[in-house]
């Protein structure tokens, strides 16, 4: 009894002392933004890594989602007679949770592991201590960059998300099972506020984008130089982001949609 | 550096369709493209009740949408509900003897508020109050109305 | 406590450096000068925490107590640019060579040249060729990383080490696991670029045959303290046992071949249960 006591207190300190550790990473990789802007060249090319490589993966799982959206969304609807807000159903449901969240859980598992493991494996092969010695700060040099392009990735790999399930939404609604057109399109225009829906869902996938990055790219940089605390700490970067995205958005949209 | 024109204009590509993305959303999806910064006055009615009514509702003159509700408060002196709207500057022939009415939009849907023109030959302006006003139908008036209207008939009947 | 007493011809001076990892004491108040000009080797049984003095001297780790002073400055009292400023002096080869993964080799080695200065590419270029060229590789340089051997990797990473012509190279056991010719390409090169550009090289390695048939001076390092140090000939003939075993490799001696156990007999013949008992016990020396 007393050696779980000791255990559970042993892993809460270390808890809070890996989130001092990503805090002081964090405000140093924040720091190294402004060297890194002068050279648009570092952050393009992670850019591709991280935003262009998602995307395929992105916009097939909005499609899907947009589908299924559509479908259920008509079976449930019909029983109340109001097949013809489907449009409005699907956009509201993409605009304000699914498009940010899934994204960003998607995101945690492509690019935010990958980032990982690349970190980390830079760390294991002692390439990031070779470059402290070569007088480069590797945390402004390879995080910072990085860090932007998710950061900007994000959001519009949300909004790409949305985009493609509403119009899977109406491929499904529309062009299958019979909505009418207009009222797909009308009833969404209608119901779905700029301020309140889409720019809440941007500032989510923001949100969700800083969280993301930071997860990902602290658990590289932490991690044991193995192999082994390489894998682990990829599987950490996915759970954790889970997590933290899940939670974050419980917390934002009670925020952003309560009155 | 590992870096390719081709990986350049993937990048390129990807932006792109992330605005586009953005802008299908604020245009095609939501109200932006209807009541942004456009130009409105100020108009207030007093209401017995408002009922479901809540700012942004919207105000329409025959069925079309001209603006939208600003704000609501109580008046603590007259017990009523004041109902302050922004109406687009489009639409500023509308008669000062316009009377408002609080209606919801098909059998469950949200309220709005709807005006009737008058006659008058003077128009509302920035500030101007709509004296005629009737209050949203609430629905737990009507059936308690339904019910005893019921029971009196049953009771005409027995007779 | 700056003890800036060294021999004015030490580019790098440690005095009564003392550093723990833990509860272990991997330095205990050890004081080692490097001459300029001259290849200095530290060598010593695996885990004596050998790179660990290059970090401290390199300022990536911090010591207990004592002070480590490269070219007059004292690394650890240095503010951020400083030191960073100290290190572009400073050459460092890791073990695997420690290349950037996602370049290739031009790129690799033009990597400090294009951080640090404001060349423009022409001269980057020609810089970077020269360099690949003193370490034999120059034809190689369009190639990535991953499709080199170990030991090309090394040369790759020491004309990196060099691109910014720095004063002193440290070299983190350059010899482990090479075959007999890289082998000798890389001494011979160590040997020669110290030479050619009047560096200062310092050597840490458990390689005694390649080591000392470069090394103007070893320091022999074990249990956290100098065991020995001097020329290679006087090393060869020091009357320590510790240095004589790790010099000639002898299997048992200071070190013992045997990690301390029960009497051998006893534990073959006690049951399993006791002699795990006693075992543990024991293992608690």
């Amino acid at each position: 009894m007393i050696q779980l006591l000791q255990n559970l207190g042993r892993t809460t300190r270390a808890g809070f002392t890996k989130l001092g550790r990503g805090t002081f990473f964090l405000l140093h990789a924040l720091g190294g933004l402004g060297s890194i802007l002068p050279r648009p060249r570092l952050i393009l090319n992670q850019l591709y890594a991280v935003g262009v490589l998602s995307f395929l993966i992105i916009t097939i799982s909005g499609l899907f989602v947009g589908m299924v959206l559509g479908l259920q969304g008509y079976y449930i609807l019909s029983d109340f007679g109001a097949e013809e807000t489907l449009g409005l159903m699907v956009a509201a449901s993409l605009v304000r949770e699914l498009g940010p969240v899934v994204t960003a859980l998607l995101f945690a598992g492509r690019a935010g592991s990958a980032l990982t493991a690349e970190i980390g494996l830079m760390k294991a092969t002692e390439q990031l201590s070779g470059m402290e010695m070569m007088a480069v700060d590797p945390i402004k040099r390879i995080i910072s960059p990085r860090f932007l392009a998710g950061l900007l990735s994000m959001p519009l790999l949300a909004a790409l998300f949305s985009m493609v399930g509403i119009l899977g939404g109406h491929m499904v609604g529309v062009g299958m099972l019979g909505v009418d057109e207009g009222s797909y399109w009308s009833q969404m225009q209608a119901g779905i506020d700029f301020q309140d829906d889409i720019v809440n869902g941007v500032i989510k996938s923001i949100v969700f984008g800083f969280v993301t990055t930071w997860i990902a790219l602290f658990e590289g940089y932490d991690t044991i130089p193995t192999s082994e605390g390489v894998s682990r700490a990829t599987t950490r970067t996915v759970v954790n982001s889970a997590f933290s995205i899940l939670g974050l958005d419980f917390i934002l949209t009670a925020l952003m949609f309560g009155d | 550096m590992q870096h390719t024109s081709t990986q350049d204009t993937l990048v390129g590509l990807f932006v792109a369709a992330g605005i586009v993305g953005l802008l299908f959303l604020a245009l095609q999806v939501s109200n932006l493209s209807t009541f942004i910064e456009e130009d409105t006055y100020t108009v207030t009615a007093r209401f017995e009740n408002s009922g479901g009514l809540k700012i942004k509702s919207p105000v329409s003159a025959a069925g079309v949408k001209i603006g939208q509700v600003s704000a609501i408060s109580f008046d603590p002196t007259t017990y009523e509900s004041v109902v302050e709207m922004h109406i687009n500057t489009k639409y500023n022939t509308i008669p000062d003897d316009t009377s408002a009415s609080i209606f919801t939009a098909g059998l469950l849907g949200e309220q709005y508020v709807n005006l009737v023109p008058g006659g008058s030959e003077e128009y509302l302006k920035n500030g101007s109050t709509i004296e005629i006003t009737q209050s949203a139908i609430i629905l737990e008036k009507v059936i308690g109305q339904f019910l005893f209207k019921s029971a009196e008939e049953k009771a005409e009947t027995k007779k | 406590m700056d003890n800036s007493v060294s021999s004015p011809n030490s580019l790098v001076s440690v005095h009564n450096l003392s550093f723990s990892r833990g509860n272990k004491k991997i330095f205990d108040n050890i004081s080692l000068e490097f001459e300029r000009g001259k290849i200095t080797a530290i060598m010593g049984p695996s885990g004596t925490g050998k790179t660990t003095l290059l970090k401290l001297i390199g300022g990536q780790l911090f010591p207990d107590q004592g002070s480590v002073a490269v070219d007059g400055q004292n690394v650890h009292r240095l503010r951020r640019s400083e030191l960073y400023n100290l290190r572009k002096r400073m050459g460092m080869l890791f073990q695997s060579g420690a290349l950037l993964t996602d370049m290739s080799v031009f790129d690799n080695v033009a990597f400090p040249l294009r951080e640090h200065t404001h060349l423009p590419e022409s001269m980057i270029r020609t810089l970077v060729l020269m360099k690949l060229q003193a370490v034999g590789l120059r034809g190689a340089r369009d190639l990535m990383p991953n499709e080199l051997s170990g030991g090309m990797a090394r040369r790759i990473a020491l004309a990196r080490a060099i691109a910014l012509d720095p004063m002193m190279i440290m070299y983190d056991e350059p010899f482990t696991g090479q075959d007999p010719i890289s082998m000798g390409a890389l001494v011979h090169l160590i040997k020669s670029l110290n030479n050619i550009l009047g560096l200062t090289s310092i050597i840490v390695s458990h390689d005694v045959h390649e080591t000392a048939a470069i090394a103007d001076y070893i320091y022999v390092l074990s249990d956290g303290k100098i065991i020995g140090q001097g020329t290679p000939k006087e090393i060869q003939q020091s009357e320590s046992e510790w240095v004589q075993q790790f010099m000639t490799g002898a299997a048992d001696g200071p070190v013992h071949f045997h990690y301390p156990a029960t009497d051998y007999v006893d534990d073959l013949l006690l049951s399993k249960k006791r002699s795990r008992r006693v075992s543990k016990r024991y293992g608690q020396l």
